[in-house]
């Protein structure tokens, strides 16, 4: 008894953010079917209450009251726990991120004091993200396996595809960022940059930015590397089979994956409740949470547009961009940091090292083979 | 024949430069192109509140005209439903009544299966006395199959809706009286 209730702000915050993901899901279908619609010109869903704002209850309420319909040939089992297996994970994998005004982890006091993360002062939090956040695909494979349908096993196996691409550019980009704050400890690196807008690691580290940037949306199974889905080839891919409460398993496990990514780019680049003049170290704690959120929701914006910007990507394209350009980019990124590191250079340096391997890239990728095609005049 | 080697145009694949290759640029402009259009003005309409705007040559429900006597126009010759290709008009011809003097037939009968009819307009192309006319309406449901039956009664009607709504004018293709309502001579 006594540990339940020496420890209710931490259990009052894991429901919080349990339930506040779970909404953030529902609502965050509704922002992207609205973004979808004004891209294309429509108004988007308007229909169920003011401005449709009740469809995320409606659309809830469909998958809760849904038959729950297993295929005959399925694996019962795994069909049943692998979308649990995605929600779980993706779930867990927000444990130790800070989504709201945090101290100064160096002071003994960091830990009597509340703190707005779940987990405080985890040393390998990074670490744990990507170890928890990677099963998602087992969800994923596991979905696509069990469904004993083609169409879904192609889904499960290119989403394994995908996993073996995105996954090394997504861990190596950030090391540059781990070396310069010192930590893999999430915190002390938000710390780290809430000196002032200029210790934020999207000047030093612009590369790594979007190298994590790209990985992030294949990790999170977004267009343009949406190919376990793709509608169009594989009729939804891994959850062709699914439907109702499993189905809606999938999508959460997704949205808070999109979530959880789009804080971990607030956090590792853009110096998470750090806003200058608003958000300063020593600022209302409410400011502090209020630009966080903001910037968040930048990124979740992003998301959703690139989503109806850009093709999608063949898995092949997608294995030869993450090894042929991203890995040697992020290592080459890499060096560089630990070379200023030990050298006391000024960081000033890693921007235009950044932007001379983006340029370089540019001019090393072969030219495309001469094409001479014949037209009849 | 093979194309010969002066009708032959050779193309060759642009050369991407530096920035075409970085990609970047590219995506912006497709971001630009995007985010441009969540500002444009929206082209949904609001189906059941506005109503769409439709052309006058639009197909949609059939009606029987009537002619200046608002008797049914059709003379029963069939023309419409040897030619239509769904074979969903059903018509049982009678001798006119006596005192009609400007034709031998009239229907006794007359049935449209509007779930059948794929809305083609051939009738209407096929009939001597524009007597069948296909109009705007569009939105007709029913709950059960035999509603969709429209009979001679309910394509008159449909008539007398539509001839006032200004919408569905009488397309008359064979002059202001048609062969029906000829004065005999
Ligand atoms: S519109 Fe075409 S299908 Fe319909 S009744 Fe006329 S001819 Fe037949
Ligand atoms: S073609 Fe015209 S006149 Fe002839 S049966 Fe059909 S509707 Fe009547």
């Amino acid at each position: 008894m006594n540990i339940i209730w020496d420890n209710w702000p931490t259990i009052l915050t894991v429901l919080v953010v349990f339930g506040a993901l779970q909404a953030l899901g529902g609502g965050l279908v509704y922002v992207e079917r609205k973004i979808c619609a004004f891209m294309q010109n429509r108004v988007g869903p308007n229909r169920v209450g003011p401005m449709g704002l009740l469809q995320i209850l409606a659309d809830g309420l469909k998958f809760i009251l849904k038959e729950e319909f297993i295929p005959k040939y399925a694996d019962r089992v795994v069909f049943i726990i692998a979308p649990t297996i995605g929600f779980i994970a993706a779930m867990l994998s927000f444990a130790v991120v800070p989504f709201g005004p945090t101290g100064d982890p160096t002071k003994i006091e960091y830990a009597s004091e509340y703190q707005f993360v779940i987990a405080k002062n985890v040393d390998i939090g990074i670490l744990f993200i990507f170890a928890i956040s990677s099963l998602t695909v087992y969800g994923i494979i596991l979905g696509g396996w069990a469904s004993n349908n083609k169409y879904s096993m192609l889904g499960g196996l290119r989403s394994s595809a995908q996993i073996i691409s995105y996954e090394i550019p997504l861990g190596l980009s950030i090391l540059g960022v781990t070396i310069l704050s010192g930590s893999l400890n999430l915190e002390r690196v938000l710390w780290h940059q809430s000196a002032d807008i200029g210790s934020w690691h999207i000047w030093t580290q612009p590369l790594a930015f979007f190298l994590f940037m790209v990985s992030a949306f294949a990790e999170c199974n977004r267009l343009p590397f949406d190919l376990p889905e793709t509608e169009q080839e594989l009729v939804g891919g891994y959850h062709t089979e699914y439907n109702g409460m499993k189905l809606a398993f999938f999508f959460l496990g997704e949205y808070t994956h999109m979530v959880t990514t789009s804080f971990l780019m607030v956090i590792l680049f853009f110096g998470g409740w750090h806003f200058p003049g608003i958000a300063e170290r020593d600022s209302l704690g409410v400011l502090k949470l209020m630009a966080f959120i903001v910037k968040v929701f930048v990124f979740i914006i992003f998301y959703m547009l690139i989503r109806w910007t850009i093709p999608r990507f063949r898995f092949d394209q997608l294995m030869s961009l993450a090894w042929k350009v991203f890995i040697p980019m992020a290592l080459l990124n890499l060096v560089a940091v630990m070379i200023v590191k030990e050298f006391d250079m000024p960081l000033w340096l890693l921007t235009l090292v950044s932007i001379a391997i983006i340029v370089g890239a540019g001019f090393i990728t072969s030219k495309p083979p001469m094409r001479i095609v014949k037209t009849a005049a | 024949m093979p194309i010969a080697e002066t009708d032959v145009r050779w193309v060759k694949a642009p050369t991407l430069g530096l920035l075409d290759r970085l990609y970047i640029p590219a995506i912006m402009q497709g971001l630009g192109t995007t985010i441009k259009h969540v500002f444009q003005p929206k082209v949904t309409q609001q189906f059941p509140e506005v109503r769409p705007d439709l052309p006058a040559n639009y197909r949609g429900l059939h009606r029987l005209n009537r002619d200046a006597d608002g008797r049914v126009k059709c003379v029963a010759c069939f023309m419409c439903s040897t030619a239509c290709p769904a074979r969903c008009i059903d018509i049982v011809a009678a001798p006119a009544p006596p005192e009609w003097k400007d034709r031998e037939k009239y229907p006794e009968m007359f049935v449209i299966d509007e779930l059948r009819c794929i809305y083609c307009g051939m009738c209407e192309q096929a009939c001597p006395c524009d007597a069948i006319e296909l109009t705007s309406l569009f939105d007709l449901t029913g709950l059960s199959r035999e509603e969709m039956m429209f009979d001679k009664e309910k394509l008159l009607s449909v008539f007398d809706e539509t001839v006032k709504m200004g919408k569905d004018p009488i397309r008359t293709q064979a002059g202001v009286l048609s062969c029906a309502s000829e004065p005999s001579i």
